[in-house]
């Protein structure tokens, strides 16, 4: 392969770039990115990008509810058993608002670890950040990235093909 | 270092009102991507002002002072509080509730109103979490300084000890361990990942190397990429509908703290409801007492604009009305419900000893409030303030009257006693406010006050910016 990382065409605006990327599905690439100093609404499904981050949420939101509840039911009524002027030994109504508390806490905590480790962060460095124009990515431009490991990437077609999109720049991404 | 911007980028003519006399812009005329980058990301990154500077010394003396306060007290114990039996709760629970509550705004601005796709949170909610962050930090410190043992705090937790002993799941204030805790963490999770990308943009614009490491360790390596987009903004949804319950549930179990009890005047069925209002009450008060002159200092009148300020003394005239109608229901209860000593316990309340206490409480959250009817004080941002004011004094009064005359005069007379509060209760309460005002400065100077992406979706799309 090629000592690049890709090709990134730079755009001025959010609605080009939603425009660039999904002509760039359609033309079949798919190791692809684009990046936009707010989140762009239908560019991810543009890119044919999906997450299972909802899911994961929920499982933890499950874990962590079943969790405190088990708990609490294990210390007050099997392991250390106080007895309170006869009442309910298994009193559940009163062990409800800690198992809603943690199965808040740990699906925020899924939501949190997954949605930055999901996307491989932290990562100090990355080959797009070799690029100067890139750093306008989070204030007032707008960016796509054919990788070269895309299987359809060809040095020549695929920077002819971003140049009919008219971005305003085009850069090589040094590995 | 900005190329020219192009007319779609621009937002809005003049400003108008709309037929209720309601600004209808959230943003001022003329913003570009570029302004709204250079008014938010360069605070952090360059000199403070002198009013900055002077705020901050007179917070961090009030921060001594807490430290003063808090040191005398583990080395001589709760003793030197004025708190005794029958009152033992005093002004540790009345500053703890007062906080907790102050905290509300911050997720009901950030969570609640994302939710509801309410523009108007856009330049204030960063603001409001972090308010929400340091008030946690405050009203958690005082049931930790009341515990008289502070350090076997851990003993709350649930762990397996070599004591064969667990917390009691059934108590309240076992519930406001894991209710209080929560809370703190989910609020730090929700702020920091809404500031992972503002982080990001300040460690672009940086000139110094030291600037950009410092702010490039903290934004995690942020590439604005599409798919990072798409989980942020799936896990912040997430986050808002999680604190949605959140919020409602913290402050109701604070009041079930009160309100399990048999305590006259604590054991009522109108607390959760009427806590959460005054919750988020107080904590818009706060949000204003902060948004007002910060807006003012570093001139960001073209973000936070008067739409903003009377949408929040909208929301303080509303829940302060359902306050309002909380007050009416406790004394209309103790006499609808026949019970001698509830009913002894509204007389004492508003006649007793304490009964000047409970008048200004009237005058400060019912009262002065009733002024927001009025458009031009909801503009007037000095008369807001001032209203704003009142309302934190009075919610704090609140939570006074409620600890205070309760627990001084219940079933047996021959229990009953007057509390006072030393100078040390003062302290700890004003020592709380200058850690609150040290954090809320400090970070003022360090981070992007404002959201700098969720601004620039107003501008990318400038209908979003206006509400008719």
């Amino acid at each position: 392969m090629s000592q690049h990382y890709g090709l990134l065409a730079e755009f001025s605006n959010h609605e080009d770039l939603l425009r660039a990327a999904e002509t760039a599905y359609a033309a079949g690439f798919r190791k692809m990115d684009a990046f936009a100093p707010f989140p762009v609404e239908g560019l991810p499904e543009a890119l044919g990008k999906k997450t299972r981050l909802p899911l994961l949420v929920l499982i933890g939101g499950i874990i962590g509810g079943v969790g405190a509840y088990y708990m609490e039911w294990y210390a007050n009524a099997v392991s250390y058993v106080i007895n309170i002027g006869g009442r309910p030994i298994h009193s559940w109504p009163a062990f409800i608002p800690i198992t809603f508390e943690l199965t808040v806490l740990a699906a925020g905590l899924t939501a949190f670890f997954f949605s930055l480790g999901l996307s491989g962060l932290p990562r100090p460095h990355h080959p797009l950040f070799n690029v100067p124009e890139f750093e306008r990515a989070s204030q007032d431009r707008f960016f796509l990235c054919i990788e070269t490991r895309d299987p359809n990437f060809n040095r020549d077609q695929t920077r002819a093909f971003l140049q009919g999109l008219s971005p305003l720049s085009i850069a090589e991404v040094p590995e | 270092m900005s190329a020219p911007n192009q007319s779609p980028l621009t937002s809005h003519e003049s400003p108008s009102y709309s037929p209720l006399g309601y600004p209808t812009n959230l943003l001022a005329p003329g913003q570009t991507y570029e302004t709204v980058n250079k008014t938010i990301a360069e605070i952090p990154l360059s000199r403070a002002p002198m009013s900055w500077r002077f705020g901050f010394f007179v917070a961090f003396l009030l921060l001594m002072m807490f430290l003063v306060a808090i040191t005398w007290l583990f080395a001589k114990g709760v003793g030197i509080w004025g708190v005794n039996i029958p009152v033992a709760w005093g002004f540790a629970i009345v500053n703890f509730v007062w906080w907790v509550g102050i905290a509300h705004a911050g997720t009901f601005i950030s969570a609640i109103l994302l939710l509801l796709f309410q523009h108007w949170r856009t330049a204030i909610n960063r603001f409001t979490e972090a308010m929400t962050l340091f008030a946690v930090a405050c009203a958690g410190s005082m049931p930790l300084l009341h515990l008289g043992r502070p350090w076997v705090f851990y003993w709350l937790f649930p762990y397996p000890d070599t004591m064969g002993v667990w917390p009691q799941f059934r108590s309240p204030l076992v519930w406001d361990v894991f209710a209080v805790g929560t809370y703190f963490t989910i609020s730090l999770l929700f702020w920091y990942l809404g500031l992972v990308p503002d982080l990001a943009t300040v460690r672009d614009r940086a000139k110094k190397l030291w600037q950009k490491k410092v702010y490039g360790f903290f934004a995690l390596g942020w590439r604005n990429s599409a798919s990072h987009w798409q989980r942020h903004q799936v896990a912040y949804l997430l986050l808002a509908g999680l604190a949605t319950p959140l919020v409602l549930s913290v402050h109701s179990v604070v009041s079930l703290d009160f309100s399990v009890a048999i305590v006259p005047g604590w054991h009522s069925t109108i607390f959760p409801p009427y806590f959460v209002a005054g919750a988020i009450y107080s904590g818009f008060a706060m949000s204003l007492n902060i948004v007002i002159p910060v807006r003012k200092i570093y001139h960001l009148e073209h973000l936070i604009t008067e739409r903003y300020l009377n949408n929040m003394a909208n929301i303080m005239l509303a829940t302060g009305l359902i306050v309002a109608y909380g007050y009416f229901i406790e004394a209309f209860m103790a006499f609808y419900s026949g019970d001698i000593f509830e009913r002894y316990m509204m007389m004492n309340r508003a006649f007793g000893p304490y009964g000047w206490v409970f008048w200004t409480l009237m005058v400060f959250n019912v009262l002065v409030p009733q002024t927001l009817w009025s458009a031009r004080i909801r503009r007037n941002t000095v008369a807001l303030f001032i209203v704003a004011l009142f309302i934190n004094a009075g919610m704090w009064i609140e939570r006074f009257v409620i600890v205070v005359t309760s627990l001084t005069r219940d079933f047996t007379p021959s229990a009953w006693h007057m509390y006072s509060p030393t100078k040390w209760d003062w302290m700890t309460l004003f020592g709380s406010v200058g850690l609150f005002l040290t954090l809320q400065f400090l970070f003022i100077r360090l981070v992007p006050m404002i959201s700098i992406s969720e601004t620039r979706e107003l501008v990318a799309e400038p209908d979003k910016a206006t509400i008719k």
